[in-house]
């Protein structure tokens, strides 16, 4: 588990136009000053956006690299879940840290019913 | 010369990015606060306008992660995001080097900050601009606060840091206006995005409109998180303007959920004259 190079990669690639014009030519070779897993590389080069929420990383660097990628927020969104679905809770980092529970838990616990439905007095669109 | 405005106000990168996704009724009441908060700027005469935000890793990341920082050049590019995404053209905003280091000189007495002299602007100062200086005519100073990478600045920190902002302001012979950025109860960028937590929203704002010292202290992550969602972490922007009003208290011109936005979006100021 390296979530911090996956991150600090995440962070370069989002503010730097060098890097994506590297990443663009070859996804690999701006991995290599990293010290990252084959998990995390398979995350980072696919893209597995829902591997990558699993994994921990934060959404202000996720949603970047997705918007990056083209993916369309609701898509984005829906990646997400659909990784805790697949590969379990978030492992590691501020969602892990703070007790992060998951979306049907967290909304039951609020009263505000099943992922997908609203708190009272607002219209969910997610 | 002195502060003149103190306010604060959403920065949520759907604002702009999903407009067109948003219920147009609730969306164009927002903007129109929003144009009213700059009108109201305008009419204070600031000659600067500090933005204390709570940035998303654009330019600190976990390295080397102030707890305080503020920007030290004279001028400033953005949005770090891609434009299409965003919906705001690439820009270059001014800003003002003397000032700022005049400024942080002050602060310095009792916060340790961080300066900047190379800042790329988010969503977190950007989508301010984009509605509060749309022509880029008015000197920025940005100031970020860790809201995102914990361990985060102490609440109490950041009461301390904007009442050193206060005295610095009060220091130079500039007019000022500080405006905080930031959400209150969201979930910005999980899979619960869209979530609002309304009731919570107004309790933190009724607390901000009383400038409530006590009760704006009175949080603690763990339960922000649990009730506001990470987002929440953001109440350090809010409250630090708190301090920087000196008591003053304040005024909600506009809040509503706008779940495309993902936040309760906000628009407050308080009354320098109380």
């Amino acid at each position: 588990m390296s979530l911090y190079y996956v991150q600090k990669f995440l962070y370069e690639l989002n503010r730097d136009e060098q890097v994506q014009a590297a990443y663009t030519a070859d996804r690999h070779a701006p991995l290599e000053p990293y010290d990252l897993t084959d998990e995390e590389v398979r995350a980072l080069t696919e893209p597995d956006i829902g591997l990558l929420f699993h994994l921990g990383v934060n959404g202000q660097i996720l949603m970047h690299f997705a918007a990056f990628h083209q993916i369309e927020w609701q898509d984005y969104l829906q990646r997400m879940r659909d990784g805790i679905e697949e590969h379990g809770p978030v492992r590691e980092g501020v969602y892990a840290m703070t007790g992060y529970e998951g979306t049907d838990a967290h909304a039951q616990r609020l009263g505000q019913g099943q992922t997908g439905s609203g708190p009272k007095g607002s219209d969910h669109v997610d | 010369m002195s502060l003149v405005y103190a306010g604060v106000c959403s920065h949520a990168p759907g604002i702009t990015g999903r407009a067109e996704q948003a219920d147009p009724e609730v969306r164009d009441a927002f903007y129109d606060a929003f144009h009213q908060m700059r009108a109201d700027i305008e009419a204070s005469g600031a000659e600067a306008i500090v933005v204390i935000a709570a940035e998303h890793f654009a330019n600190f990341f976990m390295n080397n992660m102030p707890s305080f920082a503020i920007g030290m050049a004279d001028f400033y590019d953005g949005p770090i995001e891609d434009p299409g995404w965003l919906k705001i053209d690439k820009f270059r905003a001014p800003g003002n080097k003397d000032l700022a280091q005049r400024l942080i000189t002050e602060v310095m007495q009792t916060v340790d900050v961080s300066y900047a002299e190379e800042w790329k602007f988010d969503h977190g100062i950007a989508v301010p601009l984009h509605f509060l200086t749309p022509r880029f005519d008015l000197p920025v100073i940005p100031v970020n606060i860790n809201c995102q990478g914990p361990p985060l600045t102490p609440l109490h920190r950041a009461w301390a840091f904007g009442e050193a902002l206060r005295r610095a302001a009060d220091s130079v012979p500039e007019k000022i206006a500080i405006v905080g950025t930031g959400g209150i109860s969201h979930w910005p960028a999980t899979p619960d995005s869209g979530k609002i937590n309304e009731a919570w929203d107004l309790d933190f704002l009724e607390r901000w409109c009383r400038n409530d010292k006590d009760a704006l202290l009175d949080y603690d992550d763990l339960t922000v998180y649990a009730d506001a969602g990470q987002g929440g972490f953001e109440i350090r922007t809010f409250l630090t303007v708190s301090a920087a009003a000196g008591g003053a208290t304040g005024t909600v011109h506009f809040t509503a959920p706008i779940p495309i936005f993902a936040v309760s979006c906000t628009i407050a100021s308080y009354d320098l004259a109380t």
